[in-house]
C-alpha cells in the first residue's frame, strides 16, 4: 500500500523532535481526525537553518512530515512557502488516495510555521487550513 | 533475529485446520457432482451436504431442517434482516438493534431504513454491553425484529443474548443474533437462548472462507435473498459449495470437541498479554468489559499515538494485529464501537486489537509485548500530544 520511500521515512523519520531555539512553529490538524503535525523552524537571515517535526498520525502523516522537513531545509523562507502537497507526494514516489490529506497537512504545517516566523517580524501572511474542518461526523 | 510470524488477528480470520482441509479435498475433483442431479455422483454430494447439516444442527441443538448454508457471514446477516423485514412488513416496520453491530448488520439496517423501516439503535454502556432493560424500553407495538450480536468483533464483549431472547419471546418479536465471533469459543444452544435466527461463519473457527450458515427456527417466515433453483428447500438458490459446506461442518465439529481446551489456551495467553502490557506500558486503557468477554480478545488504547503506525511497526517485526483507528478503516472516523463505549476520538485512534489462537504460545506474548513497548515509546516520542 505504501511506496518504499514512504516506508523509509516512516520507519526512519528525519528531523524528529523539538528544536531548542526555534523561531517559528506551526501546528495543523486535530486529534479528532487522528492527525496533528507540528513543525519547528530555526531561521537565520530568512534561511531555514534547521527544522524538525512532531506528528501524531498514521504512517503517511509521519512520512510526509519527515520529507517536508528535508524539502525545506537550507531553503529561503519564500522558497519554502511555495512547497506544495504535490511536491511532497512526488518526493515520496506517491501516496495512496486515502492519504493525500497527509501531504496537505505537511504543506500547511510548513506554511503555518513560516507565517509564525514572519508574524514576529511584523509581516502577516494568509494561511488557509483545509483540514480545520475536514472531519466527518457521520457516514 | 527471530523472524517467526506471530499472527494475533484470529478475530479477522483463522487458518484452515489441516483435518478440515483433508476432509474438503475429495469434494473438488473426485466427488464433484451437482447435488441436484439424480445419478450417484450427485447423490453423494447431496448426502455430504445433509450430513454436514446434521453436524451443524447437533452443535447448535437445532433441527437439521433449520440450518441453511450461505456463502459467508455477511450473507447470513443480510438474509436474516432483509428476509425477515420483507416477510413481516405487514405486521410492522420497527427493528431494534445496538450501536456496536458489525457493518454487515449496520449497513443492512441503513439500507432497510431507506426502504421505510425504522430502526432503534440502543446504545451500549461504557463497558460495551447493552442493558436488557434498554432493549425492552425500545419495544414498540410495530417491532418485528430484534437483532443483537452475540459477541463484538472489536472489543469482544458478550451481550445478554438469553435475556434478550426471553423478552423477544414474551413480546412476540423475532430475535436474530450475529454469532459470527462467538461460535467456536462459546457453547451455543439455540433453544436455550430462544433465538429465532443465528448467523455463523466458518473462517472464524478454522474453517474455509466463503461459507456460512443461518439458523432459521421452524415456523419463521423469511423471504429469499437469492432466487433461482430449489436448493436449501427453495429458500436459497445456488448450486451448493460442497467442499466448503463439508469444511464448515468439520471445523465446527472439531471446534466444539476442543472448545474447553481452546478457551483455556487462548484465555491464558490473553491474560498474560494484559498483565504484561499494563505492567510495561504506561497510560494504556483496556476497552470493553473484562468479564463478559471473548476469551481470546483484548483491545487496548495507547494514549497519544495513532494505531496505523503501531500496526506498521508490528508488521515489520512479523507481528500481525488490527486496530480501530481511522487510518486502518479507510475513513477519517475511528471505529464506531470504540466511540460507542465513550472513548474520545484521539484515544480511539490509538487502539490495538489482539485476538489469540491455537498457534500462539507464551513466548509469542513476551516477544509481542517487548516490541510493543518499544514501538509505543517510539511513536509517543514523535507525538506532539505527549509531553514526557
Amino acid at each position: 500500500m505504501y511506496t518504499e520511500k514512504v516506508m523509509d521515512h516512516f520507519s526512519h523519520p528525519r528531523n524528529v523532535g523539538e528544536l531548542e531555539n526555534y523561531n517559528g512553529v506551526g501546528e495543523v490538524g486535530n486529534a479528532k481526525c487522528g492527525d496533528i503535525m507540528r513543525i519547528y523552524l530555526k531561521i537565520e537571515d530568512d534561511i531555514i537553518k534547521d527544522v524538525s517535526f512532531k506528528t501524531f498520525g498514521c504512517g503517511a502523516a509521519i512520512a510526509t512530515s519527515s520529507i517536508a522537513t528535508e524539502l525545506i531545509k537550507d531553503k529561503h523562507v519564500d522558497v519554502a512557502l511555495e512547497l506544495t502537497n504535490k511536491a511532497v507526494i512526488e518526493a515520496l514516489d506517491g501516496l495512496p488516495p486515502a492519504k493525500i490529506h497527509c501531504s496537505v497537512l505537511a504543506e500547511e504545517a510548513v506554511k503555518e510555521a513560516i507565517a509564525d516566523y514572519k508574524k514576529k517580524q511584523g509581516i502577516i501572511i494568509e494561511t488557509h487550513n483545509q483540514c480545520d474542518d475536514c472531519c466527518r461526523t457521520d457516514e | 533475529m527471530n523472524n517467526k510470524k506471530i499472527y494475533l488477528d484470529h478475530g479477522a480470520t483463522t487458518k484452515v485446520n489441516s483435518d478440515v482441509l483433508k476432509e474438503m479435498i475429495p469434494w473438488f475433483s473426485e466427488n464433484y457432482g451437482n447435488p441436484s442431479s439424480i445419478y450417484s455422483l450427485g447423490r453423494q454430494t447431496k448426502d455430504a451436504i445433509e450430513n454436514s447439516r446434521l453436524i451443524v444442527a447437533d452443535t447448535l441443538n437445532s433441527k437439521a431442517s433449520e440450518i441453511y448454508f450461505t456463502s459467508c457471514g455477511t450473507e447470513s446477516n443480510n438474509w436474516a434482516l432483509k428476509g425477515i423485514c420483507n416477510a413481516y412488513k405487514k405486521k410492522g416496520k420497527h427493528i431494534i438493534s445496538t450501536n456496536i453491530e458489525h457493518h454487515s448488520i449496520l449497513h443492512t439496517l441503513k439500507y432497510l431504513e431507506k426502504q421505510g423501516f425504522e430502526v432503534t439503535y440502543v446504545p451500549v454502556e461504557n463497558n460495551g454491553i447493552v442493558l436488557v432493560e434498554n432493549i425492552k424500553k425500545a419495544i414498540r407495538k410495530d417491532t418485528i425484529l430484534i437483532t443483537v450480536m452475540f459477541a463484538n468483533n472489536e472489543i469482544g464483549t458478550i451481550q445478554p443474548i438469553k435475556a434478550i431472547g426471553k423478552i423477544a419471546k414474551e413480546n412476540d418479536i423475532l430475535f436474530h443474533t450475529d454469532a459470527i465471533q462467538a461460535v467456536g469459543t462459546i457453547d451455543i444452544d439455540v433453544n436455550d437462548l430462544q433465538v429465532d435466527l443465528l448467523s455463523l461463519s466458518a473462517h472464524k473457527f478454522y474453517g474455509p472462507k466463503g461459507v456460512g450458515a443461518l439458523f432459521i427456527k421452524r415456523g419463521v417466515r423469511i423471504d429469499n435473498l437469492l432466487h433461482g433453483g430449489a436448493q436449501e428447500k427453495t429458500r436459497r438458490a445456488a448450486t451448493e459449495n460442497i467442499a466448503n459446506i463439508v469444511g464448515l461442518a468439520k471445523a465446527l465439529q472439531i471446534a466444539n470437541k476442543n472448545m474447553d481446551k481452546y478457551v483455556k489456551h487462548i484465555k491464558k495467553l490473553r491474560d498474560l498479554a494484559i498483565k504484561l502490557v499494563i505492567e510495561e506500558i504506561p497510560e494504556t486503557l483496556i476497552n470493553g468489559d473484562m468479564n463478559n468477554r471473548l476469551p481470546g480478545n483484548i483491545n487496548f488504547s495507547f494514549r497519544y499515538i495513532e494505531g496505523e503506525g503501531l500496526l506498521l511497526f508490528l508488521d515489520m517485526n512479523q507481528i500481525f494485529a488490527s486496530s480501530g483507528s481511522a487510518c486502518t478503516s479507510g475513513s477519517l472516523d475511528p471505529s464506531h464501537v470504540l466511540l460507542a463505549i465513550g472513548l474520545p476520538h484521539e484515544i480511539a485512534h490509538g487502539s490495538l486489537r489482539l485476538t489469540f489462537g491455537w498457534d500462539n504460545n507464551e513466548e509469542d506474548v513476551y516477544k509481542v509485548v517487548k516490541e510493543l513497548k518499544e514501538i509505543v515509546k517510539r511513536l509517543r516520542d514523535m507525538s506532539p500530544l505527549y509531553n514526557k
